[in-house]
């Protein structure tokens, strides 16, 4: 790892204030941009860490919406959320692993926006708000590539708005090594839509199914995304876990058993 | 160099250290506490878990200065003082637990953690737990039931 410097500011005008000055990349848990470093994929000048942040934890439900500080571990919201929303609760529970899930936190995993992550799945699937310190961002405007989102380089997410669905459910095929999504489908309904997100699939990252969106709006049953044609397989990640016809067909297997998981 | 202090199973510490010095590093060539192993330094193995404010974590991914005013616990701070194994080593012994030990460390770490959140878990959730956890040696029967019958001694 190149050496950088290492800032703790206590508020979040301080972090972006830090953030201005010079090449500095935000460290929230640290389970991704870490093994980043270490691995000198990059090269900061300065680490502005959020650990110290006052007001980026917690969880607030109520008014049909779950709000989640950006800084709150997945540990957390598997334990705090089991009961009032379980598909985020059982998502956020089959991050990584034990260790990954007490450090990595919500708003660190979208920041990075990494095209194989659970957490997209579940902001695009409920068409979530992601809060930042100057602006509100909705999911369909917030996720724009691999690794790559709306936020401007001085920009900090200080939480995530998620309204309450009627039933969600979260399917994920984990690549057995890394334990991230070879293919993970988030569905949702909502009042008066369903709504489907794709992750670990595309070559541009978490996308809506719109296909499997109208059908399922139509009849939400596994038996209606059966008549679905994949999603294009020239459009899906395609290497050595598997092509992008296998990714094609997960997406279809992945989408259903959501859909049945939803009850 | 940024100066940090900590409790390091249960002694405190003050050092000054580069901000990219990891928090295993730390431990181990900073403190001398070997224990902590660097088994892939790709945050997959677990072999470097340790117990920070009483979460279990990948030193490997982790810097020290994040550490700064935390209570650290390693696999140095299991035994007792005077070198009498805590439960939980004691019954990977009895159990043939570890076969090389290069995994044992993180482990004994993680069941730990997982007995404190989970007294009495069953076979299943005990193999889930240590999801992050490899043996090299494939011991894993072992490790399980040396974890089952910690739960047990521990009651």
């Amino acid at each position: 790892m190149y050496a950088f410097e290492f800032v703790k500011p206590k508020t979040v005008e301080e972090a972006v204030a830090a953030l201005r000055e010079g090449e500095a990349k935000v460290l929230a848990g640290g389970q991704t941009l870490i093994p980043t470093l270490k691995q000198r994929l990059a090269a900061p000048e300065k680490l502005v860490s959020l650990a110290g942040v006052e007001g980026l934890r917690g969880i607030r439900t109520g008014d049909g919406v779950v709000e989640i500080g950006a800084g709150t571990t997945h540990a957390v919201i598997a334990r705090e959320l089991a009961g009032a929303v379980p598909a985020l609760a059982a998502l956020a529970g089959d991050i990584g692993d034990p260790a990954v899930r007490n450090r990595g936190t919500i708003g660190g995993s979208l920041a990075n926006n990494d095209p194989s992550a659970d957490w997209p799945a579940a902001v695009l699937g409920l068409g979530a708000t992601v809060v930042t310190d100057r602006r509100e961002i909705a999911a369909d405007d917030f996720f724009q590539g691999l690794f790559t989102t709306a936020l401007e380089e001085d920009e900090i997410i200080t939480a995530v708005r998620f309204p309450m669905p009627k039933t969600a459910a979260y399917a994920k095929f984990d690549q057995p090594a890394s334990r991230f999504a070879l293919v993970g489908v988030f569905v949702a309904r909502l009042d008066g839509n369903v709504r489907v997100a794709v992750t670990g699939a595309s070559e541009n990252g978490v996308f809506r199914w719109q296909a499997a969106e109208a059908a399922l709006g139509a009849d939400f049953a596994p038996a209606a995304v059966e008549a679905l044609a994949p999603p294009p397989a020239e459009e899906m990640i395609s290497d050595l876990h598997g092509a992008g016809d296998y990714r094609a067909h997960l997406v279809k297997v992945m989408t259903k058993r959501a859909v049945a998981a939803c009850g | 160099m940024v100066e940090i202090s900590m409790t390091v199973n249960g002694k405190p510490v003050t050092a000054q250290v580069e901000p990219r010095t990891l928090l295993v590093t730390f431990l181990r060539e900073h403190l001398g506490l070997t224990g902590t192993h660097v088994g892939c330094d790709t945050s997959q193995c677990g072999a470097c878990n340790v117990h920070v404010n009483g979460m279990l974590a990948k030193s490997c991914t982790m810097l020290a200065v994040e550490a700064d005013g935390a209570e650290i616990v390693t696999i140095e701070g299991m035994a007792a003082p005077d070198g009498t194994l805590g439960v939980i080593q004691q019954a990977f012994q009895d159990h043939h637990g570890l076969q090389c030990g290069f995994c044992t460390p993180g482990m004994v770490m993680s069941a730990a953690a997982l007995l404190r959140e989970n007294p009495d878990p069953s076979e299943e959730e005990i193999r889930a737990f240590l999801e992050g956890n490899l043996c090299r040696c494939t011991g894993y029967h072992n490790i399980v039931k040396a974890v089952r019958a910690a739960a047990e001694a521990m009651g």
